[in-house]
């Protein structure tokens, strides 16, 4: 069987030119064959690339989606961000562990079926939702999901859990999934018509400086959270020397609470096509790569299909639109479950088929991004933007928005309100407008920019998103006043570590450090100097960490001391018996306890 | 006024600081000038009778009854030093933390390749402390003013502590005494 | 190359070659700033974080960053010092160092940085993980729970001993070494002479047969803390 096995893998690896660089691409099509990539098949794959084992067994165990053990036919995973907490993903968790007489983390005795949780995976406005392999479930409770693991059991088939098909192209024949846009508001730039051919032909009508002159004259600014100017990046990517280049589109959208890319790549998938060929154009780029992270794996049927199509319109490819000279394809890479790659530098290292860890900087992308190469890597919603600005122009794109952030942007609201969903606004709106839009009501707080982004309260509900004031890559979570918001911030600080990489000190341990203490101001063990301890150790992993995710990781705890700081100080002890809060000696007791069958002479219970 | 006062315990450690302390040699003649001995191994005092101006903890805290000292000693000292590696981090005893309570306990008094015991049981009574799930730092307990590292620490190290202490400075330690073996 | 630029360390003016980093400059300058992944012989890996400066106000890891003509760069300050002793104090808590019977003790990196800033006992709690050792090599052991994750073993047996005998799987708090080989370190080509054995800065891979050979008073950090070697020759 081994040998069989063997045989089947170097075929994988041979499909792939035996490209080391190509790891991902031969890791998940091995886990695909077999359900997981056997230990004995990570020799074979590092023999067929020229790579060594230790090396495969880093990339295997560094990404979620991937493993070394064996795991059901089926996986379950459940999303357990806070959004669908909050929409009931506790129950629906009771439900398939009974079902499937699992828990969480098992899989079922015959080896058919694995239940895990994850993650956000970019369905908060349909919360709570699971991924069923790649097929999305949505709108799920008790009832619903003991449909579905009833089904699963009977039929192990993933597709029979889709009845109804979504709108829009979530109902295209290469997508059939549930998912809903729940596009609630449209404007000009991103959720409008548009023509495959239009701004490209203009575009490449021009030179390409003249397009990078386009692209700043329209104060683009990345769309990712950064905001970084993206005639800028480009420029420094057209001018780095080097042959060739790359032009890469961030489609990891891995912020939790954060779904606008999905509808994009569904609704809006030419125009964001076209911004990146237009981006390959201006940057003197051949090859663009889709980096699309494994929970939108789905739509890969389709984009591969969009893609295609333009090949055969000659808006990719050789000579694209006639014009000699300009040779521009893209390939898709897929993702396995990471949200640092969604870090521009970590998202290189994995398309290189590395883990997915962060480079040091500099070199910059722009200098020395993928395989080395001057690269840009800009966000889906970016690339949308580019093409409207060639179309319509640069002026009529500056004259929407705000005075320092030009154009739209499409938010991704969930959590308490009615209407969660996309919704396309011009920068410059305030939060108490968003509220309205949303129907929310009675709003306590509001996350803006995800975990790393900041939750603020109603003292700040009349300030406004663009880039001068609250920066957002799109998520926006409502809590309303009844939710526990110091939860909200422990979610958030476990989703840190869960995600951080490991590679520097401050994120690796800082922020288990804070989550800890957090926590044991949250059971009432806490002084005033415990919370002086979560500032000064929180600026301190803001400060030191390498890259963006320990950078922005304890903000939840660092915004909302600034923000609710009386949140804390209802849960500090009322009277100080001295004891410090790393101590806690009732459960330092528990195990003694449970072992002699008599509790403590010194501290009895509470 | 009189003497200040010095307290001392040893917790889950094996006395080797209080060796330390009594390696101070012929300054010890000096140390008995200068101050009195409240509780303390040295004279066998069981409680803290008097406001103590220092307290010297030996050892991590491994039990409840660790807990009640610690708690004794915070409370009537000014000053309080952990001395010595079990008190600032745990030390030996500490090496049962990766391993669970229950698991350690069979290891000792059932399962050991040296164990002989007709019981079959481990000991247990009311007269035995609870242990903790795990061995603590005592700082991480009550409030440590200083700690003093080192297997043991050096005489001179706690010479000099207890001469700036009770001198009333904060407490400096050059280079070559503050080492962790 | 060749040109030579001049920035500030700590107001004190550094001559450097273009492409140089700061951690090399400043060392050139016979200016120690404190370093645990760095390594002379090894490519910047910037992952420790203990050699963070400040650059023109913005934090930068002096072992990656290369210098730049006009750069105020803050080392000493008080600042750096606090977020440099805090990340020490977290590499503690991180692993299970029981240096009171490390063979590396007196010789061990981690440890003289803690002696250099004076720290007598970590301010967070201690993590006490779970970590295996394996001693399976007839001349080598490695003990995970000293491990600091610094990445020096992956470096060197990849890029000067050509073996990759090391590298890192799993992430953030769950992440560790381990061997090319699917059982044990037994199981790899692994040297007793090989840099990457060498270049431990911690206990956390030694040889075996040779601990505790040189005793204490003599080794390398019971007098001089460690970066003196650097600051012996600067003009004071």
């Amino acid at each position: 069987m081994t040998e069989n096995r063997a045989g089947t893998v170097r075929r994988i690896c041979q499909d792939h030119g035996g490209d080391r660089t190509r790891m991902m691409d031969i890791v998940l099509a091995v886990q695909k064959e077999f359900g997981y990539v056997p230990s004995a098949m990570m020799d074979v794959i590092a023999a067929e690339t020229g790579s060594h084992r230790v090396e495969v067994e880093s990339v295997v165990s560094f990404y979620a989606f991937l493993s070394s053990r064996p795991k059901g036919k089926v996986i379950i995973r459940l999303c357990d961000d806070i959004i669908d907490q909050m929409a009931g993903a506790e129950r629906v968790r009771q439900v398939f562990e009974e079902e499937l007489g699992i828990r969480v983390g098992q899989t079922t005795a015959d080896g058919r079926i694995t239940l895990e949780h994850t993650p956000c995976i970019g369905m908060s406005d349909q919360a709570p939702a699971a991924l069923v392999n790649d097929v999305v479930v949505t709108e799920l409770n008790g009832d619903k999901a003991r449909e579905v693991a009833r089904s699963l059991l009977e039929y192990m088939d993933p597709d029979r859990l889709v009845r109804e098909y979504g709108d829009g192209n979530n109902a295209h024949e290469l997508i059939q999934s549930m998912v809903h846009n729940h596009i609630r508001r449209r404007d000009q730039v991103i959720l409008a018509d548009m023509t495959p051919g239009e701004a490209l032909n203009k575009a490449l009508a021009m030179s390409p400086a003249e397009v990078i002159r386009d692209v700043n004259t329209a104060r683009l600014r990345g769309r990712g959270g950064a905001g970084f100017p993206t005639g800028m990046k480009w420029n420094f990517t057209r001018r780095a020397a080097g042959t060739d280049r790359y032009v890469v589109c961030n489609a990891d959208e891995g912020e939790p609470g954060t779904f606008k890319d999905r509808v994009i790549l569904t609704e809006a998938t030419d125009l964001m096509i076209e911004g990146m060929t237009i981006g390959g154009y201006a940057v003197g780029a051949n090859t663009g790569i889709i980096y699309l992270r494994a929970e939108y794996a789905y739509l890969r049927a389709y984009l591969e299909h969009a893609l295609e199509e333009r090949r055969r319109q000659g808006l990719l490819g050789k000579s694209i639109c006639g014009k000699q000279g300009f040779d521009f394809d893209i390939r898709i890479q897929m993702g396995a479950g990471a949200y640092i790659c969604g870090e521009e530098t970590s998202l290189l290292s994995s398309c290189e088929g590395e883990r997915g860890d962060p480079k040091n900087r500099p070199p910059f992308p722009a200098e020395k991004g993928y395989m080395g190469k001057p690269t840009t890597v800009n966000n889906v919603e970016t690339f949308c933007c580019v093409a409207r600005i060639l179309e319509k122009g640069p002026g009529w794109f500056a004259q929407i928005g705000s005075e320092g952030s030009s154009g739209t942007k499409l938010l991704s609201i969930s959590g308490d309100c009615r209407g969660p969903g996309v919704y396309e606004v011009p920068f410059g709106i305030s939060l108490r407008e968003v509220q309205r839009m949303a129907g929310a009501v009675d709003t306590a707080a509001m996350q803006i920019g995800g975990p790393s982004g900041q939750m603020v309260g109603p003292e700040d509900f009349d300030r406004s998103i663009c880039f001068d004031d609250i920066s957002t890559g799109g998520s926006i979570m409502i809590f309303g006043a009844d939710r526990d918001l110091l939860h909200v911030v422990d979610q958030f600080m476990a989703f840190f570590i869960e995600e951080s990489c490991g590679y520097c000190t401050p994120c690796r341990v800082g922020n288990v450090l804070l989550r800890k203490r957090l926590n044991a101001v949250r059971q009432g063990l806490g002084t005033a100097a415990d919370l002086q301890y979560l500032q000064e150790l929180g600026e301190t992993v803001k400060l030191a960490s390498r890259c963006g995710l320990g950078q922005t990781s304890p903000n939840p705890i660092l915004t909302t001391l600034e923000r609710f700081r009386p949140l804390y100080e209802a849960k500090l002890k009322a009277e100080d018996d001295g004891l410090l809060s790393t101590f806690d000696v009732r459960s330092a007791m528990s195990e003694a306890e449970a072992i002699t069958g008599r509790s403590s002479v010194h501290f009895s219970k509470a | 006024m009189g003497k200040p006062i010095i307290a001392t315990t040893s917790l889950a450690g094996c006395f080797g600081c209080h060796m330390s302390i009594l390696d101070i040699d012929d300054r010890i003649l000096k140390l008995f000038e200068l101050i009195d001995f409240d509780r303390s191994p040295i004279n066998d005092i069981k409680h803290i009778s008097q406001r103590c101006a220092v307290g010297l903890v030996e050892g991590g805290c491994a039990n409840e009854e660790n807990v009640v000292v610690l708690q004794e000693f915070r409370q009537n000292c000014d000053v309080l030093v952990s001395v010595g590696d079990c008190a600032t981090m745990g030390g030996i005893p500490a090496l049962r933390n990766t391993i669970s309570l229950k698991e350690c306990l069979d290891e000792a008094y059932l399962n050991g390749p040296t164990v002989f015991n007709a019981t079959g049981k481990v000991p247990d009574s009311e007269d035995i402390p609870l242990l903790l799930n795990k061995v603590y730092p005592c700082h991480e307990v009550v409030k440590m003013d200083y700690h003093l590292p080192g297997c043991p620490p050096p005489a001179d190290a706690i010479w000099e502590a207890l001469v700036a202490l009770l001198n009333g400075k904060p407490l400096e330690l050059p280079y070559e005494l503050i080492k962790y073996d | 190359m060749g040109d030579k630029i001049t920035f500030t360390i700590d107001g004190k003016d550094i001559e450097a070659d273009a492409g140089q980093t700061i951690l090399e400059a400043a060392e050139a300058a016979h200016m120690y700033i404190p370093r645990l992944c760095a390594h002379p012989d090894l490519q910047p890996y910037g992952s420790c974080r203990v050699c963070t400066v400040l650059v023109d106000g913005r934090p930068q890891s002096a072992c990656t960053q290369p210098v730049a003509a006009g750069a105020v760069v803050e080392s000493g300050t008080d600042k750096v010092t606090e977020i440099r002793r805090q990340i020490i104090e977290m590499l503690f808590v991180e692993g299970n160092h029981y240096c009171m019977f490390c063979e590396k003790s007196g010789n061990c990196e981690l440890q003289a940085l803690a002696y250099r800033f004076g720290i007598t006992a970590p301010r967070y709690p201690y993590l006490f993980p779970h970590r295996d050792l394996d001693a399976t090599h007839p001349d080598v052991f490695i003990d995970r729970n000293r491990c600091v994750l610094c990445g020096r073993c992956v470096r060197a047996s990849r890029d000067v001993d050509g073996k990759n005998v090391f590298q890192f799987v799993g992430r953030g708090p769950e992440k560790r070494i381990a061997f090319n080989s699917e059982a044990n370190l037994a199981g790899t080509n692994l040297d007793v002479m090989d840099k990457a054995v060498d270049v431990c800065p911690v206990g956390a891979i030694l040889r075996k047969r040779e601990g505790f050979r040189i005793p204490v008073g003599r080794r390398a950090y019971d007098h001089v803390p460690i970066g003196s070697d650097i600051e012996t020759t600067a003009a004071k």
